[in-house]
């Protein structure tokens, strides 16, 4: 009894560790941040390796879920005489939900775990300690520029998702089933508000972006210094980061959109 | 690859990036519809706003002139305040009515304007005086029932009472 009660309190000490290091990493990465502007040539290949690499599965993503979407809703609207409208649900639910969050599941997968693996090999390396020996702050020549490209990329390819999730939808509905192309986007024009619906489309996919990056470089440095370790951490890596930006995302909606329109 | 490529290629990244952001803005929402600023602000005092929403488009002739920007009750005379923008540009006689009208059958209500004959136009920050409530089904339903009632209940008495 009394042993069951130390391990749960033992389990909630070490919770809560986890928790506090991960936030005071987090102020760390941030104090790094304005040290990271004088070298900006850093992050801008950081900005390559997680930015423009993950360009062709995110538009690939994005141009399949825009087919499907008008596929599968025009069955729907076409039984309410609402075909018309495809347009601006496809549109809407790309940006507002489904671009933010589809990117930063994709992101998490292909841009989070190749981070979490370099920075744990780094680690398991010792090439981090080698950096300290050096007296050069692992935060700023390492982990900074990764963070601060995470965060620029994420919302870029969110959006280009969307665009190209519509011109998708545009592809199917005006070439494919026949829906007038001028009602297509004018029905959009009408229901879609930039700053409500882009705006805090955009504002989602910064903080998904923070949430990604931040939670691939906290896993990948605190891996521990072993091979199952760095297999470990970027799993963990997915895992939260995934549920991280599903969670955040019904905050966000709540905060965002529930209040009468 | 060398730096100079890497920068390249970012740079076109981030240029194609931007590109998809001013075309969802410009071409799938409505940046240029309606502008912000050059607008003045007309209130309507209605007995029953129905299901307008802020935002709602405001319309003379089916045309859009412009929003619905706030809506509340006034705690006095318990009618619905609603303040709208009407973009500069279109002046309404002082005697204008405004409407709640339902676009199709399911579709959103919008303000509807219908301009009157007087020769001094409304200002900035006035009231539209006529105005015609939203129309609720349930009253409709309810106000066709009472006339059937009244209708068998007349019809009945000339009969002289009952079943023939």
């Amino acid at each position: 009894m009394i042993d069951g009660i130390a391990r749960l309190g033992a389990w909630g000490l070490t919770q809560l560790r986890g928790f506090g290091r991960a936030a005071l990493f987090f102020v760390d990465l941030l104090a790094a941040l304005p040290s990271i502007l004088r070298r900006f040539g850093l992050v801008v290949t950081q900005i390559h390796t997680i930015g423009n690499r993950s360009l062709v599965i995110i538009l690939a993503s994005g141009m399949a879920v825009g087919f499907v979407l008008a596929l599968q809703l025009y069955n729907t609207l076409i039984t309410f005489g609402a075909a018309e409208s495809l347009g601006l649900v496809v549109n809407l639910s790309l940006v507002r939900e489904l671009g933010p969050v589809v990117t930063a599941l994709l992101f998490a997968g292909r841009a989070g775990t190749s981070l979490t693996a370099e920075i744990g090999l780094m680690k398991a390396g010792e090439q981090i300690a080698a950096l300290e020996l050096m007296a050069i702050d692992p935060r700023q020549r390492v982990l900074a520029p990764r963070f601060l490209a995470g965060v620029i990329s994420m919302p870029l390819l969110a959006i280009l998702f969307s665009a190209i999730g519509i011109l998708g939808a545009w592809l199917v509905a005006v070439g494919l089933i026949g829906i007038d192309a001028g009602n297509f986007w004018a029905i959009q024009q009408n229901g879609v508000d930039v700053w409500r619906d882009l705006g805090n489309g955009v504002v989602k996919s910064f903080v998904f972006g923070i949430i990604c990056t931040a939670v691939a470089l906290y896993q990948g440095y605190e891996t521990e210094a072993t091979p199952e370790g760095v297999a470990y951490a970027t799993t963990r890596t997915v895992v939260i980061s995934s549920l991280g930006v599903l969670g955040m995302d019904f905050i966000l909606t709540a905060l965002m959109f529930s209040t009468g329109r | 690859m060398s730096k100079r490529n890497i920068e390249i290629l970012v740079g076109l990244f981030v240029l194609l990036g931007l590109a998809g952001l001013v075309f969802v803005a410009l071409k799938a929402a409505n940046l240029t519809s309606f502008s912000n600023g050059d607008t003045y602000t007309l209130t309507a005092r209605f007995d029953n706003i129905g299901g307008l929403k802020a935002r709602a488009p405001v319309r003379s002739a089916g045309v859009v002139v412009g929003r619905v920007t706030s809506i509340s009750l006034d705690a006095k005379t318990y009618q619905g305040v609603v303040r709208m923008e009407v973009n500069r540009g279109f002046e309404f006689p002082k005697d204008s009515s405004a409407k709640i009208l339902t676009a199709g059958l399911l579709g959103d209500q919008y303000i509807g304007l219908e301009p009157g004959g007087d020769p001094a136009n409304l200002a900035a920050g006035d009231t539209i005086k006529q105005t015609q409530s939203a129309v609720v089904l349930e009253n409709l339903i309810g106000q066709f029932l009472f006339n059937k009632a009244a209708d068998a209940g007349s019809s009945g008495g000339n009969g002289g009472g009952g079943k023939p």
